[in-house]
């Protein structure tokens, strides 16, 4: 399909502004730049038309079942874009004083207090605008409590399990600390011997998901979170995989100190084909001055204890209006009730999975779980890759492939609270049919999809001789 | 697998030679093979120094980077600006796309083409 | 209560069964019994769709929206296009994730494709990213693009936005690498201190253009500078000015970011926004976040896919210099339907209307006596004194529904003005002013 600068003609446009009501001003030569940006030249019809071809080759959850594992794609409810797009939020400037916002003021505060509800938090920021951006906040408020103990210096180690994230490592890395890879049981749980072994005195923390990158829940946590304690660090809670207990058990009442969430993941926002995305840090009263300015520095001081501020602004307010909505409509039952929904549909999908695939992890499971081809590949070269991609020719989206990467050729689902039960019972029926047919033609499932846009691409000469912009060709 | 007699070898899959009293280091066909099409390779800079057990480049591929070790504590004199225009010659010649030139100690154990032969079987089988 | 949920009671006691426990208490069996739960947590109960959209209404309305806008300092009110809302509204491109599976996500990963290029274009360099949180943590992450094993320290102009400082102080406070602030003279960056202060542990330099108080700096020199000291330059430009004046490029940059804000997004109490990063092909490595790039399937279509994922934490994991991933995709679409359908001339005509209207209040403001403060060259934003002082001008614009100024001070106010104010509110907020 041709790129929208192909279909650019010079001349071409629509007016959108007046023209001006005021004498022109005329900047000195040395000022301007010699040429106008190369933008596109299309009519509104062709541009709209373009678009609208664009999003017939690409895919969300509103095209349908999409279980991609620590993601939680769940449904983006509709209201949440109609209350996203109220004027007397869209329209407000963020240097606007006080007495004209309130209305934000109050759901900046509604939604902290919800939150820390649900988490067993004290004191919560909006500001960071993605899950890794809340996760270097979260670190920074641990790094900030230690340095103002006088501990700075010596406490420089964080612990992070082989089966997490790789935001967390980066995240320690980003917070200038040592990064402690610590190993992880089969099931993905913490080690607790490794754990002991790995805390000292320049332990400054931890960092963790529960349940694990593996879906389980780590039945160790009040044990795991006495010893990072004990040893004077602090626990920091991943919120990734928050929609398996919202409203069921709190990471405060886990012993975590301090954490993040997705509401982008849990709280139903909308992924947006990458952001924005909104990942609120939550934590417990002691680090609570610590806390990142929620107020421009162009009208507010920052406090000596805070770490500052992470954004510009009030962070992704739009992104929060939305996660209120979703929370005012759930209310205190629909929160639990669509935790345990989630774990209920992951398991139901899992057991309708059991007699194919092989789990890397049988039994049950929390909001999602994984599977793996290491036998399947080692046999007959059958992959991950080529069930994933066997699955995009069926209509629905792949799982997440190749992670956590303690399991070799994993598969991880995660169906969300939102699937009907013949959505998943439909969906099973496809992992079944594309697994019998990559096992009997493995050569042809090499070459799947056969049905997308495209096959598959050539990634090595993309990394090899990057083209990461059009360039005109030369008539 | 291809393993040229005149070389010495790190555990760490680097091949060593000597040259003009400068050691040129590059990786294995085994490390080549293993690590898959390469699609970059981050040089160290000339004058860089390091320690025996450094990694002194990193060697991308799509899906993963991987440090390249040095076995000689000393100074780079020479890298071979090439690999950055094509990285590919690290997979289609492994022996003569070396990536830099030391000059100090070696201070590791070295194997011969035998004895690192040897070392890739045990490996590949665990 | 809505709750999205869909299965019955009957459904769930099949799939209980299916799975073969008896009870939803069972699923959580891993779970410690005195952390589980006994009570729904301390919310309102659920509402219906009817009583949310009434309340989050009522919020809204408490917040006031002002007829005019004069007020930039970082957030601008410029026109949007109906195509853009409609655009980046489309459920599909609204509910996709991060396009991992490059097969069924062309339309998202050439949206991006395109968007770079157009950031390209912009600033005049040669590889752009797909975006980062806003423009500060752009410029953060660029500041982190310069660091290497001999240099660590980056020097930054008192003339930037403060969001932006005190974003980057935080950054590199986290980081512990350092951060020397560059004073300013007269509104602008003083290059004499600049330097000074530029050594061999200087790792980047970072000026604004146009600054926080609307003045266009010596961008060119300051560019040499730096790299006299052998130190990289980055350049945080507002982007619809880039469209008239001088580019990065032409200014020596090799790291551009910036707001990207005034391409077509709302002003939504500060965000969603978008950081946009472009850099010349040197530190194409180094750049943060996701970029796609162009190549062809298996059958030589041309095809596009993320690219250069090595640089990133899910490869890199501790070694990476940064932990983003998700990024401000459906912003950077946003501006991309902006640029598209605006065009080269639309928006250099966003941008001189916006210059000259700046140009003709000040020249009102000064026939009443508010008197430009700095006398520097400006783009669409000047600071002023505030003769009867700024909390008492503020009010009475307040008053005819006009968001004046930001008051720097008690007696100086940061003026904005775009093509989307027009000469009769200019001169409405002139005379009520006069009046004060």
């Amino acid at each position: 399909m041709e790129l929208i600068f192909e279909k650019s003609r010079p001349g071409r446009s629509h007016a959108y502004l007046p023209a001006c009501d005021v004498p022109a001003y005329a900047f000195a030569k040395e000022y301007l730049r010699e040429e106008a940006p190369a933008l596109p030249e299309v009519s509104e019809n062709d541009l709209a038309r373009h678009y609208s071809a664009l999003e017939r080759r690409a895919f969300g959850v509103n095209n349908g079942f999409y279980p991609l594992g620590s993601c939680t794609m769940k449904y983006n409810p509709k209201v949440n874009e109609v209350t996203a797009a109220l004027p007397g939020f869209t329209d407000v400037h963020p240097l606007q004083d006080a007495d004209t916002v309130e209305g934000c003021l109050e759901v900046l505060d509604l939604t902290k207090k919800y939150l820390c509800e649900i988490t067993g938090m004290d004191a919560m920021t909006l500001q960071p605008a993605a899950g890794a951006h809340g996760e270097f906040t979260g670190m920074m408020l641990i790094k900030r409590y230690h340095e103002l103990r006088g501990e700075g210096e010596k406490r420089v180690k964080v612990i992070v399990p082989d089966s997490s994230h790789g935001t967390n490592p980066a995240t320690g890395t980003m917070n200038g600390l040592q990064v402690v890879s610590i190993p992880s049981a089969a099931d993905g749980s913490v080690d607790l011997d490794a754990l002991r072994a790995a805390v000292g005195e320049d332990t400054a923390g931890l960092m963790l998901t529960n349940p694990n990158t593996l879906g389980i829940f780590d039945k160790n946590i009040t044990e795991i979170t006495k010893i990072i304690h004990e040893a004077g660090g602090l626990c920091y809670y991943d919120g990734a995989n928050l929609n398996a207990v919202m409203g069921v058990v709190r990471p405060g009442d886990m012993g975590f100190d301090c954490i993040h969430l997705n509401l982008h993941k849990t709280f139903s926002t909308p992924h947006g084909g990458g952001g924005p995305g909104a990942g609120a840090v939550g934590c417990k009263e002691f680090l609570a001055n610590y806390l990142p300015v929620d107020c421009s520095s162009a009208i507010c001081e920052i406090p000596a204890e805070s770490v500052g501020k992470v954004r510009s602004f009030q962070g992704n307010f739009l992104v929060v209006v939305r996660a209120l909505t979703y929370l005012l409509s759930l209310g205190k039952e629909g929160v639990p009730a669509s935790a345990k929904t989630a774990v209920l549909n992951a398991n139901y999908l899992k057991a309708l999975l059991a007699d194919t695939y092989e789990m890397a992890n049988p039994g049950l499971c929390m909001h999602e779980f994984v599977m793996t081809m290491e036998k399947e590949h080692k046999e007959c070269g059958v992959s991950a890759l080529d069930i994933a991609k066997g699955l995009l020719d069926e209509g629905m989206h792949a799982p997440t492939i190749y992670f956590p990467l303690i399991v070799h050729e994993a598969l991880m689902a995660e169906p969300t609270e939102t699937e009907s039960p013949e959505t998943i019972e439909a969906a099973a029926e496809t992992f079944k049919k594309v697994y019998r047919a990559a096992m009997a033609d493995p050569e042809a499932a090499h070459q799947w999809p056969v049905k997308a846009a495209i096959s598959r691409p050539d990634e090595v000469t993309a990394a090899r001789k990057p083209v990461l912009r059009w360039v005109k060709e030369e008539a | 697998m291809n393993t040229p007699k005149e070389l010495k070898y790190a555990k760490t899959h680097e091949w060593i030679r000597e040259e003009d009293g400068l050691y040129v280091l590059g990786i294995t066909d085994f490390a080549q093979d293993a690590l898959g099409s390469l699609v970059f390779v981050n040089l160290p800079e000339v004058d860089d120094e390091f320690e025996a057990g450094d990694a002194f480049c990193d060697v991308e591929s799509v899906k993963a980077v991987s440090d390249v070790m040095t076995p000689i504590t000393g100074r780079v004199v020479e890298i071979n600006e090439e690999l950055l225009d094509a990285p590919e010659l690290l997979n289609e010649d492994p022996y003569g796309a070396w990536i830099a030139k030391f000059e100090g100690e070696i201070e590791e154990e070295l194997m011969d083409a035998d004895e690192y032969e040897e070392f890739c079987e045990n490996e590949s089988e665990e | 209560m809505a709750n999205y949920l869909s299965l019955s009671e009957e459904d769930r006691k099949r799939m209980l069964e299916a799975i073969g426990i008896a009870s939803e208490r069972d699923l959580y069996r891993d779970v410690p019994e005195d952390l589980y739960l006994k009570e729904d947590p301390n919310l309102p109960s659920g509402k219906s769709e009817m009583e949310v959209l009434r309340q989050m209404k009522a919020l809204a309305a408490k917040n006031h929206v002002f007829a005019t806008c004069l007020r930039g300092a970082g957030a601008y009110r410029h026109y949007i296009p109906a195509i853009v809302s409609e655009v980046v509204g489309k459920e599909t491109f609204l509910t996709a994730y991060t396009p991992y599976q490059a097969e069924i996500s062309q339309g998202i990963l050439q949206s991006i494709f395109e968007y770079q290029t157009m950031i390209c274009e912009l600033t005049g360099m040669t590889v752009a990213n797909a975006s980062v949180y806003d423009g500060a943590t752009a410029a953060a992450e660029a500041a982190a693009m310069c660091k290497d094993r001999k240099r660590s320290k980056v020097l930054v102009s008192a003339a930037v936005h403060p969001d932006i400082l005190t974003v980057m102080k935080t950054y590199t406070w986290a980081a512990g690498s350092d951060l020397v602030v560059v004073p300013a003279k007269d509104g602008k960056t003083d290059l004499a201190a600049l330097r000074e202060l530029a050594d061999e542990k200087t790792a980047g330099v970072l000026i604004q253009q146009p600054n926080y108080y609307g003045l266009l700096e010596d961008a060119a020199e300051a560019g040499e500078i730096a790299h006299a000291a052998g130190a990289k330059y980055i350049m945080s430009v507002n982007p619809i000015a880039a469209a008239v004046l001088k580019t990065p490029a032409d200014c020596g940059a090799d790291i551009a970011v910036g707001e990207g804000q005034p391409l077509g997004m709302p002003l939504s109490w500060g965000g969603p926004y978008l950081g946009f990063m472009a850099a010349g092909k040197d530190m194409m490595r180094k750049l943060p976040g996701r970029i796609v790039g162009e190549t062809t399937d298996h059958e030589g279509r041309k095809a596009y896919v993320l690219t250069l994922q090595a640089r990133e934490q899910h490869i890199k994991r501790e070694k990476a210099s940064s932990n983003i991933c998700s990024n401000e995709a459906l912003c950077a679409m946003t501006a991309a339907v902006y640029c598209a359908a605006m065009g080269p001339r639309g928006i250099q005509n966003a941008a001189n209307s916006s210059a000259a209207k700046a140009h003709y209040l000040a020249e009102k403001l000064e026939e009443i006596g508010y008197k430009r403060t700095y006398a520097g060259e400006f783009f669409h934003e000047f600071v002023t004194e505030a003769p009867k002082g700024a909390a008492a001008a503020l009010e009475a614009l307040k008053k005819a529904d006009i968001l004046g100024g930001l008051a720097l001070d008690e007696n100086h106010i940061l003026w904005c003005a775009t093509e989307a104010v027009t000469k009769e509110e200019l001169d409405l907020a002139v005379n009520v002013l006069e009046e004060v």
